[in-house]
């Protein structure tokens, strides 16, 4: 059997020391297999945001394990977390994070120009991807020209042309009114129903979670639920 | 790879246009000014230089007064006379002695005039002032002694009038006189005070003495020191032969005052070498000032460029290809800032000696000093603040305010 995709054991991340000392995480134990729709909730300050960045090797873990396909992360430096994220990661924020006064295909680009992809190929795959997420005709406008619907499905675009392992999604609904939310929560859905992309998103929104197979809440900084959903609309 | 990095830093320029412009423009400006200011510091250094060499011998200027430097006499100190000069021209330390009578009149030729100042002297005048005839002739012995109507005239004076044409054996008239032009002097450009030395006529001294001025007086005597001797023995004599004649008692005063134009031109150059070290200083403050732009321009960047760095770590970029990045940027834009400042530097400095008569010396050490400082400025600012960046978790970067 093969190891599971993402496996947390005993993360503990603190800021500060002393009496200032703040556990955003403290002691959490996470598994998430291959093609599994994860969604992460709890309260403000609950972790959920630092779970997923360290899932994501954008930041590290005070203490414990998190082996990512079977390798131990923790102890890897700078640059190979980097080759991790180029090659088997995908993230959407909350604030779409798109570089200001660049194209949407040249945003979707990026992953690809580190992959050490061609300009040909780069344009292809990052074309594919801007119509997988429906925004084709939209590949020369810059993100102040979209919406911010339109600019969150850029950025799942971006995650998706790198061809991720897994994509790690903070809040993508989180600046947008109810009816981009539900096309955006759609399109994820659809991505890990048709193309079996697995996908771990925080959202604070039960309608929003409610679109994912599986509900993990978090607590001050503990997993205190973590169960199986009937997947909406599915 | 590189070739790859090389065009994210183009595109990155081009996309940033008014921070590039901003950032070009603080190189460009500190650049083009310490190279104009000093290039045009030494060419007017070197034409100060170029005079003094162009006496050659030494020339002796004699006036009335007791001053030391510059025009102007004594009201008290009596003028000298013709019989004066015929005195000096007996010194053996001296090769040429010639009176100058000076006065401003109008020249006038048909129904053109100009403005000019009218030297009265003899024939010795043009070897002691290293003038040459252009055309035509100087002074003939008999015009000296007989004060005939007759006179030399300077470029400027020739343009004046005649435009481009021949202007000798033509009469012109000043004042109530009417002077043939037996010559022209070859042209001299700027003196070292930036007047014009072109702008002259010059008459026989006895013309000028009886026919403009109505008197004996002469306002100051020019002479050049015979060859093998020196200027102090030269000066020695010239005190002692007008003491006696001046009949000034032992222990009083010189009434006149004789001057080395050897000592005024090197005096000249040494006001001119303080002259350029405050240009100098002025342009060192203005590269400061353009490298405190670039400064600026990178330091409130920053905000932005940290998120574009998370945006950039966390497609999976390596922190060393998003340095590379931003150092080819910086790069590019302190070359850039350079070429164009240099040129414009260049270019300014090209103008400015052009009007102010100059040489135009151009020094690579101030153009690869501007340059080097420039370009460091650029390269420190544009860098260090993406290094720190480059340096920090991704999340860090992202969520940096």
């Amino acid at each position: 059997m093969s190891p599971p995709l993402i496996e947390l054991s005993g993360i503990t991340r603190t800021y500060g020391s002393g009496e200032a000392l703040v556990r955003a995480l403290d002691g959490v134990d996470l598994r998430v297999e291959k093609g599994e729709f994860v969604a992460i909730m709890g309260p403000s300050g609950s972790g959920k945001s630092t779970a997923m960045n360290i899932i994501g090797c954008l930041d590290r873990p005070s203490d414990g394990q998190y082996r990512f396909n079977g390798v131990e992360v923790a102890t890897l430096d700078q640059d190979q977390r980097a080759l991790l994220r180029r090659h088997y990661l995908g993230f959407v924020f909350q604030g779409y994070n798109l570089l200001p006064r660049t194209t949407a295909i040249e945003n979707v680009e990026l992953p690809l120009i580190y992959k050490g992809q061609r300009k040909a190929e780069r344009l292809v795959r990052a074309r594919e991807a801007l119509a997988r997420v429906g925004l084709e005709g939209r590949e020369d406008h810059t993100p102040s020209q979209l919406s911010g619907g339109q600019q969150q499905r850029v950025a799942i675009a971006r995650a998706l042309a790198g061809e991720p392992m897994v994509m790690l999604a903070d809040e993508p609904t989180g600046n947008l009114d109810t009816k981009r939310s539900v096309e955006i929560m759609e399109l994820m859905q659809e991505l890990n129903r048709d193309a079996g992309l697995t996908i771990v998103m925080v959202t604070h929104e039960e309608d929003m979670a409610a679109y994912a197979s599986r509900l993990v809440v978090f607590t001050d900084g503990k997993v205190v639920r973590d169960e199986a959903m009937a997947e909406r609309g599915a | 790879m590189l070739w790859e990095t090389v065009r994210l830093a183009l595109t990155a320029i081009i996309r940033n246009a008014l921070r590039s412009f901003l950032t070009v423009l603080g190189v460009v400006i500190g650049v083009a000014a310490v190279i104009a200011m000093v290039t045009v510091g030494q060419g007017s250094s070197e034409q100060v230089s170029a005079n003094v060499e162009s006496l050659g011998t030494s020339v002796l200027i004699l006036r009335p007064g007791a001053q030391m430097m510059g025009p102007g006499t004594r009201d008290n100190a009596p003028s000298f006379k013709l019989a004066d000069v015929e005195a000096l021209q007996d010194l053996s330390a001296l090769s040429a002695v010639a009176p100058v009578v000076s006065t401003s009149e109008t020249a006038v030729y048909g129904n053109t005039n100009r403005s000019t100042s009218i030297t009265g002297t003899t024939s010795d005048y043009l070897e002691i002032g290293g003038w040459e005839i252009a055309r035509g002739r100087g002074f003939s012995t008999a015009e000296d002694r007989s004060g005939a109507n007759v006179c030399i005239i300077g470029e400027t004076v020739r343009t004046a009038l005649f435009g481009s044409t021949d202007p000798t054996g033509e009469k012109i008239r000043i004042k109530s006189i009417s002077c043939e032009v037996i010559g022209l002097l070859v042209a001299k450009g700027a003196g070292s005070f930036g007047q014009d030395q072109d702008d002259l006529v010059i008459m026989p001294v006895r013309t000028v003495q009886r026919r403009l001025l109505g008197g004996q007086d002469v306002s100051s005597i020019s002479m050049t020191v015979a060859p093998g001797v020196s200027s102090e023995r030269a000066i020695s004599d010239i005190k002692t032969l007008m003491r006696d004649r001046r009949r000034i008692a032992i222990g009083e005063e010189d009434d006149f005052s004789v001057n080395d134009m050897k000592e005024l031109a090197s005096m000249l150059n040494s006001v001119n070498s303080v002259l350029t070290g405050l240009l100098s200083s002025v342009a060192a403050v203005s590269l400061l000032v353009g490298g405190i732009g670039i400064m600026n321009i990178m330091l409130v960047s920053v905000t932005e460029r940290t998120r574009e760095i998370g945006i950039r770590l966390s497609v999976g970029a390596q922190a060393s290809q998003v340095l590379m990045q931003f150092l080819v940027e910086a790069v590019v834009l302190s070359l850039l800032g350079g070429v164009i400042g240099i040129l414009a530097g260049l270019g300014l400095a090209y103008v400015a000696a052009q009007i102010m008569e100059i040489p135009f010396s151009p020094s690579l050490d101030v153009i690869a000093l501007a340059f080097g400082f420039s370009a460091v400025v650029g390269m420190v600012f544009g860098y260090f603040p993406a290094r720190a960046a480059a340096r920090l978790d991704p999340i860090e970067a992202l969520h940096y305010q």
